[in-house]
């Protein structure tokens, strides 16, 4: 009951920190002119001809590429240059619930701006009759694909006073997360004709995982690789923060 | 209400703080002292739970900083080195946020917020954000976070440092007034700061406590202590002094500034100078050869000074 109180006001505090600065505004804004400009002009979506939102969805792990780790990277390189880590980890609060009101704040913060999205929905039931299930399962996909970036920006932020430096490292292993699922590098794998490798790297795509929710299928295994992600990922930024303080 | 007991931290092969043992009680103001870089601040951060120590242990309130962290956190206050807060925030949001994860809620919290903001002057900039604040409005604002929930020990790490002269002499007394019923450290290496506000003073130099007493005692500890000085008029410096030095109780006499007709003369006592015997010595002399005395008085001894002698052997070593 404290536990979820203190991560209440953690994550309150977080959330209205995104507000009081521009970031917020700016992120929601590139955000959306970004993934209208992708679906409508690159991913062609009235060219299609089919009430889905592939085009729309096809997009999110590309663009959560650069975006997420843009909110992510002030969690914590933020507080270690203010000093303000000092303050908040000598209240009587552990460790972990700061690191998880930090994350659900921000996390908050990314669907927010993905519900802001709902125009599209609204265009595409105008237009025809898309199943809205598989929109919904989409959606959660999204929201959970994000999460992951979050919690990775998360643990970077967490190595580095400098939020440019944790921007990069962040963007590198989402970059990898996509690219190990890609059909080029995979399709490189498979010439070395080892299939249990190319199976066991692509297994770590986030591509392969969320193709399934775009798909309208809510696969318990995608969830749990998601979540797992999310849990190792706040899991080694509590080890991370750990030997800050240890010296 | 503080208890230290050999602690110990190494940052790799360099040795911060070196077995440090001390205890404050309610009622206590415990100035910290020492050359930057001596382990103050690693000391603070040891017993406010945010560094694990290397060895030996502290507790507030009887909790063990590392065995029961939440319950010694939550008895205390504490205002770190630079006074670091979210820059993005506005004062009053900062001290509601404060004030919540204190476990504070509704009128409590309400006004706890008022009290804080009323001791520590901060009613102007309320509604500003902290990164428009003046270093002075900004140390307040860490300061009266540290003091928002009434904590019964306060750890306060230089809390004077950047503030001007009046506003020095505002957190002074209010550190004055909150110890009466609070135990407090605080450190500083404003010298004048340990006398006006401190009940008891420790040293520490290159990681060891290096000197543990009052001020007073810390003083006696000055070479000047005991000494009389005395500022004469229209007497040979030459003179005066061979006939000071004529004195029973005089050990050796000193000039000290020779600056037209005025001579300014330090007599040292043979031993102990108790009572003053000294200068009633000084003073009879001073009436029988009928000499125009402008100043008399017994040197109570310097802290600057004691600081200097403890600390400086050792920081030569480091040069070397």
């Amino acid at each position: 009951m404290n536990a979820f109180a203190n991560i209440k006001t953690i994550a309150k505090r977080e959330l209205g920190g995104y507000f009081a600065s521009p970031v917020a505004y700016v992120f929601i804004v590139i955000f959306l002119l970004l993934i209208g400009f992708f679906t409508f002009m690159a991913g062609g979506f009235f060219e299609r001809g089919e009430a889905s939102l592939t085009s729309f969805f096809t997009w999110h792990p590309w663009l959560y590429l650069f975006l997420v780790p843009a909110i992510g990277m002030r969690l914590w390189s933020e507080e270690r240059r203010l000093g303000t880590m000092e303050l908040l980890l000598t209240m009587p609060i552990t460790t972990w619930q700061a690191i998880v009101g930090k994350f659900l704040a921000s996390w908050l913060f990314l669907i927010l701006a993905l519900v802001l999205t709902f125009p599209v929905v609204i265009t595409v039931n105008y237009l025809g009759n898309p199943d809205n299930g598989v929109i919904f399962g989409a959606y959660v996909g999204s929201m959970l694909l994000g999460g992951s970036y979050l919690a990775i920006s998360c643990m970077t932020s967490a190595l580095t006073r400098n939020q440019v430096v944790s921007f990069i490292i962040s963007v590198v292993i989402c970059l990898f997360l996509i690219l190990c699922g890609y059909p080029p590098v995979t399709n490189l794998l498979l010439r070395l004709e080892m299939p249990r490798l190319v199976e066991a790297v692509a297994a770590f795509s986030v591509m392969t995982h969320f193709e399934g929710f775009q798909k309208g299928v809510l696969d318990s295994r995608d969830i749990i690789f998601f979540l797992s992600i999310i849990g190792f990922s706040l899991f080694t930024t509590g080890v991370i923060i750990r030997g800050n303080r240890a010296g | 209400m503080i208890k230290v007991e050999n602690l110990s931290k190494s940052f790799g092969p360099k040795l911060a703080v070196n077995k440090i043992s001390f205890e404050v009680q309610r009622g206590e103001v415990l100035g910290f002292l020492g050359p930057n870089g001596a382990g103050k601040s690693t000391t603070m951060r040891m017993i406010t739970g945010y560094i694990p120590p290397s060895g030996g242990k502290a507790s507030v309130g009887g909790f063990d900083i590392v065995e029961k962290p939440i319950e010694a956190k939550r008895l205390m206050g504490y205002l770190p080195e630079n006074a670091p807060s979210y820059a993005d925030m506005t004062v009053s949001g900062f001290l509601h946020f404060t004030a919540e994860i204190r476990g504070l809620r509704g009128d409590a919290k309400k006004r706890a917020v008022n009290r804080v903001v009323e001791m520590c002057f901060l009613e102007n900039v309320l509604h500003q954000s902290v990164e428009t604040l003046s270093k002075g409005y900004r140390h307040r604002t860490c300061f009266a976070q540290s003091i928002i929930h009434d904590p019964d020990v306060l750890i306060l790490d230089e809390p004077t440092d950047g503030l001007d002269p009046n506003q020095k002499h505002e957190v002074r007394t209010l550190i004055r007034r909150m110890g009466e019923k609070k135990a407090i450290i605080f450190s500083t290496h404003i010298l004048e700061e340990v006398e006006a506000v401190c009940s008891r003073a420790i040293i520490i130099d290159r990681g060891e406590i290096v000197a543990n007493g009052t001020p007073q005692e810390l003083k006696q500890r000055s070479d000047v202590a005991g000494a009389v000085s005395l500022r004469i008029n229209g007497v040979e410096s030459a003179a005066a002094k061979q006939k000071l030095s004529q004195l029973a109780l005089a050990d050796k006499v000193n000039v000290v500034k020779e600056s037209g007709q005025k001579v300014t003369l330090r007599v040292f006592a043979k031993g102990e100078n108790v009572d003053g015997e000294l200068a009633r010595n000084v003073a009879e002399l001073v009436m029988k050869e009928n000499w125009r005395v402008e100043e008399l008085h017994t040197e109570e001894g310097r802290l600057d000074e004691v600081f200097r002698n403890i600390t400086l052997p050792d920081t030569k070593e480091v040069e070397k």
